[in-house]
């Protein structure tokens, strides 16, 4: 047996310059960054406050972070994928080998939904759901710590792929038998099934604690139909990540038990079924769509009804829209594989079933349009972002309820038409919804707004940029068109093609406005300063705390007596003309940081990356040092702290003087 | 080559609302593809298509359109309109905001169950000549056609008789695949040691464009054929051609073309062992046998033994 299992110098591609300059660049800028923050003494912070930090608002901001540059390296793989497909039409070749090719479209795929748009999510749902509920923290601190940096492992060993080894050359979803040991050897295969695996575990323990936060924290008063409707859908989301995910985790160790120990689960050989893989993995990939989808649909309810200064319309109806559409997303699966047969009847029923949900959806849309009925729109970032959603997502969920007309799905199944469909969705839907709450929220966070003008830039540049990009791709599609082709021999497929690069360069442009967004707000943060900690006179509880809220959140549990708790309480202080009465300040406990979630990960990441070289002494090493810090953690006599009683009164006393302070300055204190 | 991608760029007119309504998407048919078909079984595929958007249109515009015009007239420096910050309940517009989108959704419900059991692809296609046999297995990475009734086979290349169904017996030698010809309608998977169904008909004699739609490995970009559709004559003299010279394909010689190749030239197979196809479904034949290196050698394969 060799020391290092799989591994030599050979993983490593010497030969390829593509994968050599990009992993060397992404080395030199690691390696700055660390130089960086050695050189300023940043350690002991960056431990204490976010590394080993349990607060939901910290680890919040950090999967936010993490999913913000996996967009960006997605992105590059997009960038590839649209450029070499344009330069090889007719006989070019292009500049991307079949095996380069494949990963990059496998990789971006896996990176997107995995460790951009998941993080993303999970990140904006740990931020703003416990302040909407009034409450001081998740159901389980420590775990929330765990699931961030489980899912940061996955991230790191899809990106470790680039430089040692291959990534997966057999598509985002690995449809068995390409993904069998017989035909896709090496390692490729191996690096997204424990990437995934082991993110699906933080995921997984990430639902199961949002979901009871949901469900046992509220505040006092906040029942659930007093719920704000993010809260409601990021609970239909996790409900929903509780019961697919351990489908996920099954089916990729049926996969993973295949390729390892030569079961035979999904093989042509020995009984195998490869379509009992592709019926597993939708039964999870369908939900998940819904899993992204459904809290940036609440994030849009949100900002419609913030900015249209009116509650949502038909609130209750939301809710059910929500409900109905998390229970539906289990019957669609099959709308999948139309074209493999399953004959007229089933056929037509997941083709109902999955039109359906546009029901759930079209009731949101006209929700939507009903809440900026009778309002005062104000077009901030936020509000550009879920007008360009309404847009985009309708004629996305137009062209999805046309695959999923079974005839309709014959000839546009596995075409471009496919492709430029499920990105309509979910860069309409997912991605702008995620920017629209990073605009939103960002000030709650940070305590400064974003820059409305580059964010305005940004807005403009990405929506173009969208359409341009993808209208071309629907055409390709009727024209014939599949999706996933390195080279496309048909010569009359090429202008749009090239359309399609002038989209990508304005998504790049888009994207550059985003990032320079970021760099001038933190430049100016002081003229952008939001002290009233209510910036955009929001309605929920979160903006009731100051930005950025205190790792207790609030100094008293806030008593809800109606839908929209912070709307009401603002208007009972200027009915009143004063703040409720000061209330008693009493010491509070928070949880301690600790480090299990950053050292459980480390090990998981040695594992993972053992298992995948099958390098077994690490293998061992990792396990019980994985096992360690569970007994550890486990025998932890102090897990709380004490925040004392006049900390917390000086906090809410400046929050309090500032909302007076503005309240008299806009004239509602006479 | 040529010649069929001109065939590609021939234009065509459309009528009728619905047309008008899908201007911009239908321009696009210009260069062939699933809106321009060439037999009953895509013409009717790109009616439902048609149809369907145009149903999903009538409610969708309304529905941008009350979307800009609402966000465009309450926008917060308009002072005519007005305010009212507490509305956010009508009995009435709810029923409404539910009632579109299922009356929708039940209307297309029908056009999805009837579509679903008219165009099934193993529903034979009314017709008074009986169709032509046609197995099809999905190698890597080439397709090859068996015609039973005829004995021969061909790699890459599908010739047919024009106005005559096809009956397609479908399966794999190795990965999935999916087999697909966007001018004539519904494409079909190819699995190994399952057979799948497909009936499609070509109306009149052409060229068209046909190749797998699911990814299938490093040699997919180039799994792609040309149907020749050609008249019953032609058809018989083509097979009688084939039949006269070219190789055989016994198993020996089926075992080498499950070899990976990629963008492999068309040729014709004189004489097919008659059992082929029952032996690849069934799993009697050798299964393709996948790639012989990956990166850092075949050591670094976890391929099970056997």
């Amino acid at each position: 047996m060799r020391l290092l299992g799989k591994l030599s110098w050979e993983a490593i591609p010497f030969d390829q310059p593509i994968p050599m300059i990009a992993s060397g660049a992404v080395l030199v800028l690691v390696a700055g960054v660390l130089v960086y923050v050695t050189v300023k003494g940043w350690w002991p912070y960056l431990w204490n406050e976010w590394i080993t930090s349990v607060d939901h608002k910290r680890i919040g901001v950090m999967y936010i972070m993490l999913g913000g540059l996996m967009l960006i390296r997605g992105f590059a793989d997009a960038v590839m994928m649209r450029t070499q497909q344009a330069m090889a039409v007719g006989h070019a070749a292009g500049y991307l080998e079949p095996e380069h090719y494949n990963q990059i479209f496998s990789a971006h795929g896996t990176i997107m939904i995995f460790f951009g748009a998941m993080p993303l999510v999970i990140g904006l749902m740990n931020f703003v759901m416990p302040l909407q509920l009034g409450i001081r923290d998740v159901a389980f601190p420590t775990w929330n710590s765990v699931s961030f940096w489980l899912t940061a492992t996955g991230a790191l060993l899809t990106n470790v792929s680039l430089f040692i080894g291959e990534f997966s050359r057999a598509g985002w979803l690995p449809y068995p038998p390409l993904s069998e040991a017989t035909y896709t050897p090496g390692v490729g295969v191996d690096y997204y099934l424990w990437a995934v695996q082991i993110s699906g575990v933080g995921t997984l323990i990430s639902g199961v604690n949002l979901t009871t936060t949901i469900l046992k924290m509220r505040a006092p008063g906040m029942s659930y139909l007093r719920m704000p409707i993010f809260v409601w859908t990021t609970l239909a989301s996790n409900l929903l990540i509780i019961a697919a995910f351990p489908v996920l985790t099954a089916t990729l160790a049926m996969l993973t038990l295949d390729r390892y120990l030569g079961f035979h689960f999904f093989t042509n050989e020995a009984g195998g079924n490869m379509a009992m893989f592709v019926n597993l993995i939708w039964a999870w990939g369908h939900p998940e769509v819904y899993i992204l989808a459904l809290p940036a649909f609440g994030i849009f309810s949100e900002i419609f009804s913030t900015f249209s200064g009116k509650p949502l319309f038909g609130y209750r109806s939301m809710v059910g829209a929500t409900l109905f559409i998390c229970v539906v997303s289990y019957m669609v699966w099959l709308h999948h594989f139309f074209t493999m047969g399953p004959g007229g009847d089933v056929n037509a029923f997941f083709g109902i079933s999955s039109s359906i949900i546009a029901v759930g959806t079209g009731v949101k849309v006209y929700n939507w349009i009903f809440t900026m009925y009778g309002g005062r729109v104000r077009f901030s970032v936020p509000m550009l972002w879920s007008l360009g959603f309404i847009f985009t997502f309708v004629i996305g969920g137009m062209t999805g309820v046309l695959l999923a007309v079974p005839p309709a799905d014959f000839v546009l199944h596995n075409s471009m038409f496919l492709v430029a469909h499920f990105h309509n969705v979910i860069i309409g839907a997912v991605i702008f919804g995620v920017f629209a709450g990073i605009e939103y929220w960002f000030p709650k966070a940070f305590g400064f707004r974003l820059d409305e003008r580059w964010g305005t830039a940004g807005f403009w540049f990405a929506f173009l940029g969208f359409w341009v990009t993808f209208m071309p791709l629907y055409v390709l599609g009727l024209q014939g068109m599949t999706r996933r082709l390195q080279h496309v021999d048909i010569s009359e497929w090429g202008p749009w093609l090239y359309v399609s690069v002038v989209g990508i360069a304005l998504l790049m442009v888009g994207a550059a406005c985003q990032v320079t967004q970021l760099v001038v707000s933190i430049v100016h943060r002081e003229e952008l300063r939001d002290l009233t900690g209510d910036p955009w006179d929001g309605r929920s509880l979160e903006w009731a705390t100051p930005s950025p809220p205190p790792s207790f959140n609030f100094a008293i549990m806030p008593n809800v007596e109606g839908e929209e708790a912070y709307w009401f309480i603002k208007q009972r202080a200027i009915l009143q003309q004063a703040l409720a009465p000061e209330p008693k300040y009493r010491p509070i406990h928070m949880p301690r940081n600790s480090p299990t979630g950053f050292v459980t990960a480390f090990f998981a990441s040695l594992a993972g990356f053992a298992l995948i070289w099958h390098i077994w002494w690490l293998l061992a090493l990792a396990l019980v040092g994985a096992y360690g810090v569970f007994v550890v953690f486990a025998w932890r006599d102090i897990h709380e702290y004490e925040i004392p009683a006049e900390e917390v009164a000086r906090v809410d006393r400046e929050r309090r003087d500032a909302r007076v302070a503005w309240l008299q300055a806009h004239g509602a204190f006479g | 080559m040529q010649r069929a991608l001109e065939s590609f760029g021939r234009p065509r007119s459309h009528r009728g609302l619905a047309a008008a309504l899908l201007a911009p998407l239908l321009l696009a048919g210009c260069a062939g593809g699933v809106l321009d078909p060439k037999g009953p079984v895509g013409a009717d595929e790109k009616t439902i298509l048609i149809n369907s958007t145009a149903i999903m249109l009538a409610i969708v515009i309304p529905t941008l359109v009350a979307a800009f015009a609402f966000a465009w007239w309450y926008r917060a420096s308009n002072t005519r309109a007005t305010y009212h910050p507490d509305w956010a309940y009508s009995g009435r517009i709810e029923l409404l905001v539910w009632s579109i989108p299922i009356l929708t959704i039940l209307f297309l419900g029908g056009v999805i169950w009837v579509g679903s059991h008219k165009l099934d692809p193993a529903a034979a296609l009314p017709s008074k000549a009986p169709p032509l046999e046609v197995q099809v297995v999905s190698l890597d990475w080439k397709w090859l056609f068996i015609y039973p009734g005829q004995g021969i086979a061909t790699v890459n290349e599908l010739v047919i008789p024009a106005g005559r169904p096809v009956h397609f017996r479908l399966t794999s030698a190795s990965v999935m695949n999916t087999f697909f010809v966007p001018q004539l309608g519904s494409m079909i998977y190819t699995m190994n040691a399952m057979v799948t169904e497909l009936h499609l008909q070509a109306d009149h004699p052409g060229r068209y464009y046909g190749r797998s739609a699911q990814f299938s490995g490093d040699g997919f970009p180039d799994m792609h054929f040309w149907v020749r559709s050609v008249s019953p004559a032609e058809f018989a003299a083509w097979s009688a051609q084939t039949h006269a010279a070219g190789p055989v394909l016994d198993m020996p010689a089926y075992a080498a073309l499950t070899r990976q190749s990629q963008n492999v030239k068309p040729f014709t197979f004189r004489a097919v062992d008659p059992g082929l196809f029952q032996a690849i479904a069934m799993q009697k034949a050798p299964l393709g046998p996948g790639p012989t290196t990956g990166r850092g050698g075949p050591e670094v394969s976890p391929r099970p033994a056997g």
